[in-house]
């Protein structure tokens, strides 16, 4: 039986020449990653733990994102600990204020994560860098804190799912549209521990901005991994960025897929996932007349330049509706540098919208734009759970970047090409 | 491990932001996660958890975000076993990671009501329905993670 490209980059970490759908292997990172809130709990349990020194420190990445700058005295607690453990470990890889950005956008953006690694991150979305054909996944903070001691970690070998695509997307449909999509059609569990291997003709439209997006969302229908194939547009945005060897791992024209999905990405219309769940995808002409209060565009789903261009190009020219926030968060500091020299900063601003330093913050409810009782949200990000983005009656949806521009300007949730 | 006590029950997709919301992921320690563990689904829940109780839910249990701050809350409440139809992936990770006992068993979900007494042998795999009398099999875990389990946590199995 032959392998998928997420066994064979597990296989290769392991030292082993093939593995299995089901096999137990511990295998060797080439990275590993926390965050400032999976961090602290990762630290405690190495100490705990009696550990003395990281096995390896250029294998290691702190990214100060979720609650930073600082949203109060415990959060700059738990920052502070990741800053110490970071200067204590000699971690060359530790990003605080001023040269942070969201994990998922500023690790592929710096090259730390490209083809054929195997990546592991105590957050959930880790996921995103399949887009450049790694193996990656998340974990949690004891996962994270054992392979920061040993080097290792235990995988489950997955089963896979694969998603053959084929055409070319419409205007003002993009990656978000077709993740949303395909989990509207699998639901939030319908690849539950397996692999999601996105195939075909269709890939050499994605642009890799569309890629990561559609990697990162592969948790949301409950997946290991997402991941693509490396092609001439990969190997283009880690040239100069990825400095280890690029590999190119193909699944065996025999590999075993418990399902295939074939995706005609020209029949997608803009989509939206509605309260309380990313299943819950609805097409454009099918949303009603939902009326919102915030818009948030940003996070580690859509943060990216392109992101802010597709914002961009919606709210030029045009107002933000009365009684409607908006909320723009670059994900990197590159990012927010191209904004300001593109001209994309001035447009949001002329827009009546506000521009924040990188952050997770409102993705999670953490603070920069929390919702009160009853208030709706179209939001980029990537859950939609009761509570997720403030309190636990108010609803947000999924949207892409054009869609959330779109909304902002007529204050409910909109198609791009209502406006 | 002795396991007995009251049941919760709850439905498919308990997520990880209504098991312990991210608004409270800026302090970790298990007093704080216990606290507010499931206050948006079920206000309830930390007013009468006690010692011993037990969650059983449907499809997907913990989907959502790696925080271990979910398991941690659930096992700082008190709650000696999660039964699901199934587990998010991650959430299963973390669970055997710190110690939390789960059990993957469709049958014990379908015959088992909230407030029920519920008893379990983790070795054989074996649920009890005390209230109803009924009986219910779970897998077993692989050798594999079964000596996570034993050696009480990740860490501990590598040390």
């Amino acid at each position: 039986m032959g392998m998928t490209a997420s066994q064979k980059i597990l296989a290769a970490h392991a030292g082993l020449n093939s593995v299995r759908a089901g096999q137990l292997i511990m295998a060797e990172p080439d990275l590993i990653l926390a965050n400032d809130i999976t961090g602290p709990v990762a630290i405690n349990e190495f100490k705990k733990a009696g550990a003395k020194c990281v096995a390896d420190r250029q294998k290691i990445a702190l990214v100060m994102d979720h609650f930073v700058p600082n949203k109060d005295i415990k959060s700059a607690q738990q920052c502070k600990m990741c800053r110490d453990f970071a200067a204590e470990q000699s971690l060359p890889n530790f990003f605080d204020v001023g040269n942070m950005g969201i994990e998922h956008a500023l690790l592929p953006e710096l090259g730390l994560v490209g083809a054929g690694d195997l990546v592991i991150g105590a957050d959930s979305h880790t996921c995103t860098y399949g887009a450049l054909g790694a193996f990656s996944t998340g974990v949690g903070s004891t996962d994270m804190a054992a392979a920061m001691m040993s080097g290792k970690c235990w995988f489950k070998v997955p089963s896979a799912i694969k998603f053959d695509l084929c055409g070319q997307t419409k205007r003002y449909v993009c990656g978000k549209d077709v993740i949303l999509h395909i989990i509207g059609l699998i639901g939030v569990d319908g690849a539950l521990y397996k692999s999601m291997e996105f195939t075909g003709g269709g890939v050499a439209s994605l642009s890799m901005d569309d890629r990561f997006t559609i990697c990162n969302m592969a948790i949301e229908a409950g997946a290991k991994n997402g991941i693509f194939p490396v092609d001439g547009n990969a190997r283009e945005y880690m040239k100069g960025r990825f400095t280890r060897p690029i590999v190119s791992y193909e699944p065996d024209p025999d590999a075993e897929y418990e399902k295939v999905y074939n995706i005609d990405l020209s029949s997608l219309k803009p989509t939206v996932s509605f309260p309380h769940l990313p299943e819950n995808a609805r097409e454009a002409g099918s949303w009603g007349d939902i009326k919102i209060d915030q818009v948030v565009i940003g996070s580690c789903t859509n943060g990216r330049i392109s992101d802010m261009r597709a914002a961009a190009e919606i709210l030029k020219g045009r107002k933000v509706a009365k009684n409607v926030r908006v909320i723009i968060i670059p994900a990197t500091q590159e990012v927010y540098r191209q904004c300001i020299k593109e001209g994309l900063a001035e447009i949001f601003l002329d827009a009546g919208a506000v521009i924040s330093t990188p952050t997770c913050g409102p993705c999670l409810g953490g603070y920069m734009g929390i919702l009160a009782e009853g208030e709706r949200a179209v939001s980029t990000t990537n859950r939609n759970f009761v509570g997720r983005m403030g309190h636990k009656s108010s609803e947000v949806y999924l949207a892409s970047p054009y869609v959330a521009a779109a909304s902002a300007v007529t204050g409910k949730l909109s198609a791009p090409d209502e406006i | 491990m002795d396991i007995k006590g009251k049941v919760f029950r709850y439905g498919d997709d308990v997520d990880t932001d209504v098991i312990i919301p991210a608004r409270y992921l800026n302090d970790s320690s298990e007093k704080a996660l216990a606290s507010h563990c499931m206050e948006d689904l079920d206000p309830d829940f930390v007013k009468q958890v006690r010692a011993g109780d037990i969650i059983v839910a449907g499809d997907n249990f913990g989907c959502g975000s790696s925080r271990e701050h979910a398991p941690l809350a659930i096992k700082a409440s008190g709650v000696s076993l999660v039964i699901a139809n199934s587990f998010a992936r991650i959430f299963y990770r973390n669970s055997i990671n710190i110690g939390l006992p789960i059990l993957e068993c469709p049958a014990a979900v379908k015959g088992i009501k909230a407030g029920d007494e519920v008893s379990a042998d983790l070795s054989k795999g074996e649920i009890i329905n005390e209230t109803t009398g009924e009986k219910f099999s779970a897998e077993p875990f692989p050798p594999f993670i079964q000596n996570i389990i034993d050696k009480g946590g990740l860490l501990k199995s590598l040390s």
